[in-house]
């Protein structure tokens, strides 16, 4: 099959019945290992890695903190292909799916953002600095509230798609130019910002600092939580598509009955 | 077989039980709602079918 | 373009317009902030230029609503999305008629308000020069969420939630300014950033919302 054709394939699945079954089909499988890959990770991670010779156990928090926060932007970027297929190509189907992203990506900022703090606490001795990172996540996490409550607070479906899909691009604009301005922000702020972030085991820092005794359990704990997302959007997206189908259809039994 | 946490033990249990906890939350929603969706759906096609 | 701008600032100044309102509240804020943390006068002046900008922005945000409700309640909205004027300058005349209405005022008062809270003296200028630079872009910025909004019931809140993160980058900017400035302290990043952002929402900006506003028309 050429490239072209592969592509035009792939719009196949912009029908919403065909989603739907393939989704089905697929479904389990994700499910599945999603499930095993998280159960394997956390339970590598917590009972069978030794503990930090600097964080103690706390170290084992990184199996959760990491993954959701890396979904928690990957989620936001996953609405903003969506939201752009829906813009240029009109399919209902990616409209939908970003609709069905936007609360996953909420729990992963919250998964994150908690964890973040429960770490912080004996780590860094408080539950919350304005470092950086912290506070573009939770920048982030206002990003979707406020692109979460656009969806419910419009009642016409496309209307709600088109609106919700030009404030995700242009949020994503805005989300980027926050990341950069509380860098600066925080620098300016105090210069002691280098210690506190090496002081901070996450993302990058991490792969350099920790040895592959956390990285192996890390790195199933990922792919798990991506296999999760796909599944929550699968399923989720299915849910949505029901959800436009049911008002069409009682829309069309009033005009009729 | 629970590994000694050490000092820490409170934080990092708390911090699986948040996780997994709305984890859990999220999924089971997503599911009884999906559930619901796909009964609604089938109970209007039903009808529709019946009637037309 | 002019009759446009003109009939909005009349509709502003007129009774139940929004004109008057955002400086009130601009007043209200830093009058009530030394009740609430206490009269140190060295205390006052270090939160000086973060509390006046932050009261500025809010002051602009409450206004925001008014921005396009009324022009969509009586229908004249519809009227200037069919009129031969394209509704980006449309939406960018009415993002210039609340910065003048709103934005220009409190540029104009933080000074005196900047005395209440003991603003060191080489803060004066900066707290002007950034919040001149800084609130054009928040009309901008507000007149995006409000096309966003213009049709809904209770916009308001959603209103609020849709704008304040995308406020982050002015405020962290043009507060910096202003404290940098206050401190003397080399002012140029910041000030710059901040300029480029305006330029940017105000070269870029009124694309989404005259889009936005076409779908709310629709």
């Amino acid at each position: 099959m050429s490239i072209a054709a592969k592509a035009n394939a792939l719009w196949e699945y912009a029908n919403p019945r065909k989603f739907l079954a393939t989704s089905e089909r697929v479904l389990p499988f994700f499910w599945i290992t999603s499930l095993a890959c998280i159960c394997v990770g956390l339970i590598w991670g917590f009972f069978f890695t030794p503990d930090d010779y600097k964080q103690g156990s706390t170290v084992k928090i990184i199996y959760l903190h990491v993954p959701a926060a890396l979904m928690a932007i990957n989620c936001w970027l996953m609405m903003l292909v969506t939201s752009l297929v829906w813009l240029v190509r009109r399919h209902h189907v990616s409209a939908l799916a970003a609709r069905a992203a936007a609360p996953i990506g909420i729990v992963m900022t919250m998964i994150a953002l908690l964890t973040g703090a429960i770490w912080g606490q004996p780590m860094w001795g408080t539950w919350w600095a304005w470092d950086p990172r912290l506070t573009s996540f939770l920048i982030l996490f206002l990003f979707y509230l406020g692109y979460v409550a656009l969806w419910e607070a419009i009642e016409d479906p496309d209307t709600a798609a088109d609106l919700t899909s030009v404030l995700c691009l242009v949020g994503s604009v805005f989300a980027i130019l926050s990341r950069y301005a509380v860098n600066f922000w925080n620098q300016g702020l105090h210069q002691g910002a280098s210690v506190m972030r090496a002081a901070a085991v996450t993302g990058a820092d991490t792969e350099e600092k920790v040895s592959n005794v956390f990285f192996y359990p890390l790195l199933i704990c990922i792919i798990g939580f991506v296999l999760l997302f796909i599944a929550l959007v699968l399923y989720r997206t299915g849910t949505e598509i029901r959800a436009r189908r049911i008002k069409a259809l009682m829309a069309r039994e009033r005009v009729g009955g | 077989m629970i590994p000694d946490l050490g000092k820490y033990a409170d934080s990092v249990l708390s911090s699986y039980a948040v996780s997994v906890g709305l984890l859990v939350v999220l999924v089971a929603y997503s599911v009884i709602r999906g559930r619901k969706m796909r009964r609604d759906m089938e109970k209007i096609e039903q009808r529709m079918s019946r009637n037309g | 373009m002019i009759a446009l701008l003109l009939r909005d600032l009349k509709l502003a100044f007129r009774a139940g317009g929004g004109f008057g309102l955002g400086l009130a509240f601009f007043l209200i804020v830093t009058v009530m902030v030394p009740f609430a943390v206490g009269p140190q006068s060295s205390l006052l002046s270090t939160i000086a230029p973060g509390v006046l900008w932050l009261g500025a922005l809010l002051a602009c945000l409450l206004s925001l609503d008014r921005l396009l409700a009324l022009d969509w309640e009586d229908g004249s909205l519809d009227l200037l999305a069919t009129a031969p004027l394209p509704l980006e300058s449309v939406v960018t005349i009415k993002a210039l008629a609340h910065w003048l209405t709103t934005g220009l005022p409190l540029v104009l008062a933080a000074p005196f308000l900047g005395v209440l809270l003991n603003l060191p003296v080489p803060g004066f200028f900066w707290l002007v020069m950034s919040l001149l630079i800084g609130t054009p872009a928040m009309s901008v910025i507000g007149t995006f969420g409000a096309a966003l909004t213009v049709g809904l019931k209770r916009g308001g809140l959603l209103l609020s939630l849709l704008v304040l993160p995308l406020y982050v980058p002015t405020l962290i900017f043009g507060a910096e300014v202003a404290r940098r400035g206050a401190t003397a302290m080399e002012v140029q990043t910041p000030l710059l950033m901040l300029a480029g952002i305006t330029a940017a929402t105000i070269a870029l900006l009124p694309f989404a919302s005259a889009a936005v506003l076409r779908i709310n028309l629709r």
